[in-house]
């Protein structure tokens, strides 16, 4: 990139124009507090889109403790815990290759995102499997729903939440995948340096967040009354 | 940059945290701990959330706008399901009129 300098306002002097200090931003610093700051604005955003659902299975597993119960065995525990560990472990992935940015290690990078990349399609494949053995068991809600059972209305409810829920948080994680396979080829091509690696720090807010998301979920779907019998 | 760089060694013990974690939420998941199940899971939740967005956000290094933006976001959402469920818990609490209730103290049945 060619050095253009400007005088700029009084007491900024001359800068050069590198991707750590755009123009328009006093210092390098104040320009990573705003992507910082506008990102975890998204993040709330987020809390508040997911929030509604969350708000959803309060009030109906309030009202049907029951049914919602005698669902959450219906549910694969030995799938859905080892997800998440998988999922925890890309955040730690995630978590090194940010530390990896900041130091400008651009080889262990590339590495742990590539390694976050493979965690995080390990969780959509393994989510795949559960949701394929709920449409044969035909707990999808629909015209081909069928459930053997007192509650079947609201076992249909828990259903429609559980595939509400872990749909809206895989579409977030495809979105995550996306977004890590393009800071993937930015890194590849030498973008992110010890001065500069703001995207790199973003997605992994993304990343972690879709993340606390899952650390919820998990026990909500899979976890409701346990103790209290089996199917 | 203020850019504050964690140890490798830290990001595992937050790994090895959430890991246990998750495996006592579920074990305890198969005690009956009566009404305590959900506070417990939900307590484990929250600490797990806790662990992620202190150390790997790095919100425990971050200014103290992003930490208020953090509480505000967490907060508003515990006033979301906090006040809506004061609503639906109190229905039928108070003695209706015989002129037909409004509200039904019934949850509806599907």
């Amino acid at each position: 990139m060619a050095d253009t300098t400007h005088t700029i306002d009084a007491g900024h002097g001359h800068h050069g124009h590198s991707l750590a200090l755009r123009h328009h931003f006093a210092s390098a610093e104040q320009q990573k507090e705003a992507s910082t700051l506008g990102m975890w604005i998204f993040l709330v955003t987020e809390v508040m889109f997911f929030g509604g659902m969350f708000l959803a299975y309060v009030i109906y597993r309030t009202w049907y403790p029951g049914a919602f119960a005698a669902a959450s065995r219906h549910l694969d525990i030995t799938l859905g815990g080892f997800n998440t560990a998988v999922l925890i472990g890309s955040s730690l992935t995630m978590a090194m290759a940010v530390r990896a940015a900041q130091l400008g290690a651009r080889r262990s990078l590339m590495i742990f995102l590539i390694l976050t990349m493979v965690l995080g399609s390990v969780f959509l494949g393994v989510k795949g499997v559960e949701w394929h053995h709920k449409y044969v068991e035909h707990h999808i809600p629909g015209p081909n729903f069928h459930y053997d059972g007192p509650n079947a209305g609201n076992v249909q409810l828990f259903f429609s939440l559980y595939f509400g829920m872990t749909g809206l948080h895989a579409f977030h994680m495809v979105i995550g995948l996306g977004l890590l396979g393009t800071l993937l080829y930015f890194a590849w091509r030498g973008r992110y340096t010890a001065e500069y690696n703001t995207p790199v720090d973003l997605a992994g807010l993304y990343w972690h967040f879709v993340d606390i998301i899952w650390i919820f979920l998990f026990p909500l779907l899979y976890l409701i009354d346990r103790h209290t019998g089996g199917h | 940059m203020s850019d504050h760089v964690e140890s490798k060694g830290l990001y595992f013990a937050i790994f090895l945290a959430l890991m246990v974690g998750t495996a006592i939420t579920t074990a305890i998941a198969f005690v009956d701990l009566g009404v305590l199940n959900t506070p417990v899971a939900l307590a484990i939740a929250v600490s797990k959330a806790m662990l992620v967005v202190l150390f790997f956000m790095h919100v425990r290094h971050s200014s103290t706008l992003t930490k208020v933006v953090v509480f505000g976001g967490t907060f508003w959402l515990a006033l979301l399901i906090g006040v809506t469920m004061i609503d639906y818990i109190s229905r039928g609490w108070l003695p209706q009129k015989e002129q037909g209730t409004q509200f039904s103290s019934q949850p509806p049945r599907l």
